[in-house]
């Protein structure tokens, strides 16, 4: 009996994930398929693979690197705003991508901030394509993750341990090798290898930043050799290299651990004793300030050159904006109906281990990269339609398959405490399928759902990914029309765009977050 | 009538049997050290836990395939009995329907029930907009609805004081009162078994003991129950 009715329950859980495992593994299956046997990887696609290894290990090393003090600094300072830093943290993670390039470009670009400061004094501007530019953009993303991660390692070190350090007469020094390198050690190495992660599988950053022979990522390359010498079977071998590679590193990362960032209960503050020198308050304070600027500079030159331009904008972007915002709504609504059967069947089943199995295909969208699914997609629909038509939808299904790890780890425990709470509540009166759903697990989840539907629209909005593999020109979402507006260097025209672009994922994100807030009965 | 037909189960160092049965129209308080196994006893009763050995029964039925929902006993818990998303009146139709799906004759009813613990006028409020005693009465109102034949409680009410918790248990008497149904309920305080229940259960040493009359079992405890009432 108890086998029927699992099977039953969760019939919706086992097709999401069964779709999820045919979205990564099946199309990385067609575009092996596709590939050429016995080719081997050119003298530029081993260039690629190297850029590729180098330029994440950087932005890895560098993020990590300079989120210990900044976090550290945070940890054991109060101050005006520090809250407002703190959420501003969390902000970089919904912010397009081709947006924050546009504002690191009117910083660090030719005609930016730094060459002007830079010419005062009569020196060259430094160029920002390249190797420096693609890791700068990734540390732009991933410092302020870096830093929440660490930041929140810190403060679950407990305050007594810091008094009892204090008590015992522990300098900064020794509590430093006391309390905190234990602490480092645990956490830096999971925080190292997300970021390493994702600044192996970026793809906008390298597009516009990247390029050329000597600042080519493999992800890059799969798309140069579809989009220029549609080259399938050279895309397909380079998709299997991302595959293999971007797998090698979630593996390591999953093994290691990675640490939760998505965690609230940022906003306490350590009371320390080993740290009210003057000199050490003026480091804190100046690391802050850096950290501040660095995040806060590129979005304002944004909100600053868009807003005259706003009125110049053409119908074509608006057009572009109103599909992006259809192609959003579409990718929320897809990551909740494969996300909540998952999680449902996931927290169900965790007592019996299957749940794990579950799980684990839940994350393997991590390591697949969006160009391989859409490649894949490609070739898959190649046959029978036209894949150029069906260009946004399949937009929507790749950011749904992208946002799910993120939702899978917000509702999977919110599930595990509804069913804690009232599970026996809902047995007791009879209250099975539907009806749960509909009285008690849908109310009670409204403020995860919210969110998670919230961040995968705003990812969503921002894309610039595999809609550049299919792209057609009557049909570009808004990132695709800012990236062509870049290009065809209309900088105001590209600010105004960069701005509506940012407003919409903002307003994507607030009004999902929102929504799901007002109103819920604790 | 509930049989308790040769209950075993144990995890681990934990081992717990009842054989034993409950007549019709009784009243019966489960009591004894915390860890005893009074809560497990009541979730093989309610169908949370199945039992390794035995079967309940009810009225010569067998109900081990029976889901919780499905058993003709109505529950209340420790906490969390009432859904705090939906209103006082929605928490009580749940106990006619359990997908809330009502007619007009049976929101008449809800109202009705709402009435009898005297929450008139406050349907549309939801759980955190009233008291701990008001929370109690909406439970109360659920089990006058479903009026099925034996009522489970759990350490019912044990968030409220003293006073507010001995008006819940009365009005509890007259709920079952009216409905005719039996009374199962788990317990710490002595003072709710004199109160409400005819007869007790002990649970220690890893045994349910079949039911002797309260009065007697409390005012001459055995070493083990002795032992715990101090």
């Amino acid at each position: 009996m108890a086998g029927r009715a699992f099977q039953v329950r969760h019939l919706a859980g086992v097709a999401a994930a069964a779709l999820l495992l045919f979205l990564t593994l099946g199309t990385l299956g067609a575009v092996i398929w596709r590939a050429d046997a016995g080719r081997a990887l050119g003298p530029s696609d081993w260039a690629a693979v190297r850029f590729t290894l180098l330029q994440a290990f950087l932005s890895a090393a560098l993020s990590v690197g300079l989120a210990i003090p900044a976090a550290r600094a945070l940890a054991r300072r109060r101050f005006v705003g520090r809250g407002l830093l703190v959420t501003l943290l969390g902000a970089p993670f919904i912010l397009p991508v081709i947006v924050a390039v546009l504002g690191l470009l009117a910083v660090f670009g030719r005609s930016g901030i730094l060459a002007t400061a830079l010419g005062w004094f009569g020196l060259e501007p430094v160029s920002i394509y390249g190797l420096h530019g693609v890791v700068l953009a990734h540390v732009f993303f991933n410092l302020p993750l870096a830093v929440r991660l660490i930041l929140q390692a810190w403060l679950e070190i407990p305050a007594e341990r810091f008094r009892l350090a204090a008590s015992l007469g522990a300098g900064q020094r020794e509590v430093a090798r006391l309390l905190e390198w234990p602490m480092l050690r645990a956490v830096v190495p999971g925080a190292f290898l997300v970021i390493f992660l994702i600044s192996m599988t970026s793809f906008a950053v390298a597009l516009t930043l990247g390029g050329g022979p000597r600042a080519t990522t493999v992800e890059l390359a799969i798309y140069q050799a579809f989009r220029f010498d549609f080259d399938l079977g050279h895309a397909a071998l380079l998709a299997v290299v991302q595959f293999v590679l971007a797998g090698a590193a979630a593996a390591l990362a999953f093994w290691v651990a990675v640490p939760a960032g998505l965690g609230a209960g940022l906003d306490r503050r350590v009371e320390r004793w080993d740290s009210r020198g003057a000199l050490l308050r003026l480091q804190d304070g100046v690391v802050l300030g850096l950290v501040g600027a660095f995040l806060l500079l590129p979005l304002t030159m944004i909100a600053l050159g868009g807003i005259d331009a706003f009125a110049e904008l053409g119908a074509s972007v608006y057009l572009a904006a109103l599909r992006s915002v259809g192609v959003a709504l579409a990718a929320a609504a897809l990551c909740l109906i494969l996300t909540l059967p998952m999680a449902l069947m996931i927290s169900g089943m965790q007592a019996r281990g299957g749940g794990r199995v579950v799980e684990a295909i839940g994350y393997v969208s991590i390591a697949a990269s969006p160009l391989v699914i859409g490649t894949g997609l490609f070739i898959l629909v190649f046959p029978v339609a036209d894949p150029v038509a069906l260009a946004l939808p399949i937009t929507a299904l790749v950011n749904a398959t992208t946002s799910l790890p993120f939702a899978l780890r917000v509702l999977v425990p919110a599930v595990r405490e509804v069913e804690a709470s009232y599970g026996r509540l809902a047995d007791a009166l009879g209250m099975g399928g539907l009806s749960r759903l509909r009285l008690l697990l849908l109310p009670r989840l409204r403020r995860p759902i919210g969110f998670s539907a919230g961040l995968a629209g705003a990812l969503a909005m921002g894309d610039l990914g595999v809609i550049t593999l299919f792209a057609d020109p009557n049909k570009a979402t808004l990132p695709l029309a800012l990236y062509r507006l870049m290009a065809a260097y209309r900088v105001d025209q590209a600010a105004a765009a960069a701005l509506l672009l940012l407003a919409l994922s903002l307003a994507m994100f607030w009004i999902f977050d929102r929504g799901g807030r007002v109103d819920a009965d604790a | 009538m509930l049989t308790l037909e040769q209950i075993s189960l144990s995890r681990g160092d934990f081992s717990l049997s009842a054989d034993f049965l409950l007549e019709a129209g009784t009243r019966t308080a489960v009591i004894g050290p915390s860890g005893a196994g009074k809560s497990t006893l009541f979730d093989v009763i309610a169908g949370f836990t199945q039992p390794q050995g035995g079967r309940v029964l009810w009225m010569g039925r067998d109900l081990s395939d029976v889901a919780p929902g499905k058993r003709p006993f109505s529950v209340l818990f420790q906490d969390n009995n009432l859904f705090p998303h939906l209103t006082a009146a929605q928490n009580v139709g749940l106990g006619l329907n359990p997908a809330l799906k009502l007619n007009a004759a049976d929101r008449a009813r809800v109202a009705q029930a709402l009435e009898r613990v005297g929450l008139t006028g406050f349907e549309g409020r939801k759980p955190g907009a009233l008291s701990g005693g008001q929370q109690g009465r909406v439970g109360l109102a659920r089990i006058l609805l479903t009026a099925r034949p034996l009522v489970m409680l759990d350490e019912p009410f044990s968030a409220l004081g003293p006073a507010l918790k001995a008006e819940m248990l009365r009005l509890l008497a007259e709920v079952l009162d009216e409905t005719g149904a039996s009374l199962l309920m788990v317990t710490h305080e002595p003072q709710d078994a004199r109160l409400i229940a005819g007869q007790t259960v002990l649970v220690s040493g890893g045994v349910a003991h079949a039911p002797v009359a309260t009065e007697t079992l409390l005012d001459n405890p055995p070493p083990e129950l002795r032992e715990y009432l101090g």
